[in-house]
């Protein structure tokens, strides 16, 4: 279908710079969410895609075309619509036929090709219904249907199951990976739910404050976040400070008393660093050993499938230890002891 | 009642009460009830004034109804000729406003237009002073022109007030209209002026139409101005009201207000088919 690639894509809002240098380049059928919290850019980047929002500075290309200045109704792209925005006037039918006909295709094929759109997105006999008719799932297949219909190189969604409630957000989530599959159309998702873009993305581009902080798939950005930002934003971390040193190529983060070898991409000895530990990369020992240290306070919450211990140290502070939901705190006058099997060293403080 | 759910948390009254459904019920009855007294009876008077033949104190109502103040009021050639004239102003105001205050409401709602509060404000200002006064320096400005004691004049005058209901009336409506539902068009394939027509301007349709009433209804019971720049051949039906009614003829002048009555009872109907589409709904609350 079609290779996407924004360049140096700036836009302001007044004096407030919400797009800061954003580039990246999607490949032929691939699929990319854009993950972020609210007023992170992420959707004026998707609407500069679609061409409702013009960019102060930098190009955006399609197959190598630079489609910049044109406007959305002759972009190779079809949007779908955090509320959807079907018309409330027209029926099923004609919302999906409504760039069709404006085509000036034919009123026999419009309905023959509204009904395998319809088809395609899991919906029938509600052609002739209003969108005010339908459920909240019903009317994301419908939107999706009037975005797909009119063959898009590039589907671009903004946030279209934030609607809906969690059981069927996830049905859909899988549905519209699915159909994208299927049409193997290249697809730019926006989204702050972290699990729907790790789940349903072929990449992911992590923004905040109007920049990419890490661009990769769902393993790379989990396992390898490259800035604090990434680390506490998918999943979650721990933070401490710290101060590196190398020795025999390795690498050791002391964080007071305690020592713990960290991952820190080619930092040099003695940088002072911020150490990011995944709360299931801690674990709790009854009895002191090599790289322990003692856990103060430990209380327990519940998650159900697993629960997780909150403790503290003297040296390293508070911090959240991921346990087995059979973990229990047996006697308090017992100590624990807490090791680190796996920690990254950011250089922001 | 309450008792038959059994485990049903007990409610909390809110809102000075006006969840209880009772509390609501009787609020609501009370609004109805002022609505029927301070609307109907006076209508009703004016009712029973035009059909009263005989009607001295202390009769609650008539002691005689007749048809002749109507009979007298349709064998006038003069009423026929006002009203005539009324019901041709009335929609060409109607119509000469909408055109200018759709796209005008419009540009309010969406387009950056600059000073956009004091252009509105602007809109206001003939209605911020004693209209009289206004009236009286737009007969100097006419009689320079060559407008007084014309059909435009008169249209015009009209559309010193209905301009205001309207453009402000379509800029709220429009307002409340989603602009992704016009970027949707937009992204189907649409033009701008495509996307108004085939989007905006139908969802639109609810909010014009009773904007467009109200203009309707503004024109046709203007009567202090019409009388200043219309006189003596642009005699619209309330001008002739007026002179009526200060000839003391009150059933006439009842008959006169009844007939002025009637074409806004039949447009509220009208209208009110419209303002209960379930598209309004979605259009304006929903989506």
């Amino acid at each position: 279908m079609a290779e996407v690639e924004l360049r140096h894509v700036d836009k302001y809002y007044g004096s407030l710079k919400v797009v800061d240098d954003i580039s990246f380049k999607l490949a032929d059928h691939e699929f990319l969410a854009l993950l972020g919290p609210s007023g992170c850019g992420k959707t004026t980047t998707l609407r500069m895609l679609g061409g409702f929002i013009h960019p102060d500075a930098g190009e955006i290309l399609v197959d190598g075309v630079d489609i910049t200045g044109v406007p959305p109704e002759r972009r190779p792209t079809a949007m779908v619509f955090q509320n959807y925005a079907l018309w409330p006037h027209m029926t099923v039918a004609e919302n999906i036929g409504f760039g069709l006909r404006l085509r000036k295709m034919a009123r026999a094929q419009v309905a023959d090709k509204t009904a395998e759109i319809l088809r395609v997105v899991g919906l029938e006999r509600v052609e002739r219904r209003y969108p005010a008719q339908l459920s909240g799932g019903q009317q994301q297949r419908v939107a999706l249907a009037r975005a797909l219909v009119l063959g898009p190189q590039i589907l671009l969604l903004d946030e279209p199951l934030s609607n809906l409630d969690a059981k069927l957000r996830v049905r859909m989530r899988d549905e519209i990976r699915r159909i994208q599959q299927d049409l193997q159309i290249t697809t730019v998702y926006v989204t702050h739910d972290q699990e729907e873009a790790l789940t349903m993305a072929d990449r992911i581009a992590i923004m905040h404050q109007g920049r990419i902080q890490q661009i990769g798939n769902a393993v790379e950005v989990y396992e390898r976040p490259q800035t604090t930002f990434v680390a506490d934003f998918i999943g979650s971390s721990n933070f401490f400070a710290a101060q590196l040193a190398c020795s025999n190529g390795a690498t050791w983060a002391h964080v007071g008393q305690v020592s713990l070898p960290v991952e820190a991409d080619g930092l040099a000895d003695g940088t002072r660093v911020t150490v990011s530990v995944r709360p299931e990369d801690l674990e709790v020992v009854t009895a002191p050993g090599e790289g322990t240290f003692p856990i103060e306070d430990a209380r327990l919450v519940n998650f159900g499938a697993y629960k997780r211990l909150l403790g503290r140290n003297s040296d390293i502070g508070e911090f959240e230890v991921r346990v087995g939901k059979d973990f229990v705190l047996a006697d308090s006058k017992r100590p624990l002891y807490g090791r680190i099997l796996r920690a990254r060293a950011f250089t922001e403080l | 009642m309450a008792l038959a759910t059994g485990a049903r948390p007990m409610s909390v009254p809110y809102a000075w009460g006006l969840s209880h459904p009772g509390m609501r019920r009787m609020l609501i009855r009370l609004l109805a009830g002022g609505l029927v007294v301070f609307v109907g009876v006076p209508l009703l008077t004016l009712v029973l004034w035009s059909f009263a033949g005989e009607w001295f104190w202390p009769a609650v109502v008539p002691t005689q109804f007749t048809t002749r103040w109507y009979q007298a009021v349709l064998e006038n050639p003069r009423v026929i000729d006002a009203m005539i004239l009324s019901f041709t102003i009335a929609p060409v105001v109607t119509l000469l406003t909408a055109l200018i205050s759709i796209p005008a409401g419009y540009a309010f709602a969406r387009l950056n237009v600059p000073f956009r509060r004091v252009l509105l404000l602007l809109f206001l200002i003939p209605n911020a002073f004693p209209r009289i006064g206004l009236y009286v320096s737009l007969a100097v400005l006419y009689y320079q022109v060559g407008l007084i004691d014309t059909f435009w004049g008169v249209v015009f005058l009209h559309m010193i007030g209905t301009l205001v209901y309207m453009t402000w009336i379509t800029t709220a409506t429009f307002r409340s209209i989603n602009p992704a539902l016009e970027e949707a068009a937009r992204d189907a394939g649409a033009s701008p002026v495509r996307a108004f027509f085939a989007v905006v301007l139908p969802i639109a349709m609810p909010g014009i139409i009773v904007a467009s009433l109200f203009s309707f209804l503004a024109s046709l019971d203007e009567a202090q101005g019409t009388l200043v720049v219309g006189t003596p051949h642009f005699i619209t039906m309330p001008v002739l009201m007026y002179t009526l009614i200060s000839s003391f003829e009150r059933p006439i002048a009842a008959v006169f207000s009844v007939l002025l009555t009637i074409p806004s009872l039949l447009l509220l109907f009208a209208a009110q088919r419209y303002l209960q589409s379930e598209y309004v709904a979605a259009g304006l609350g929903r989506i």
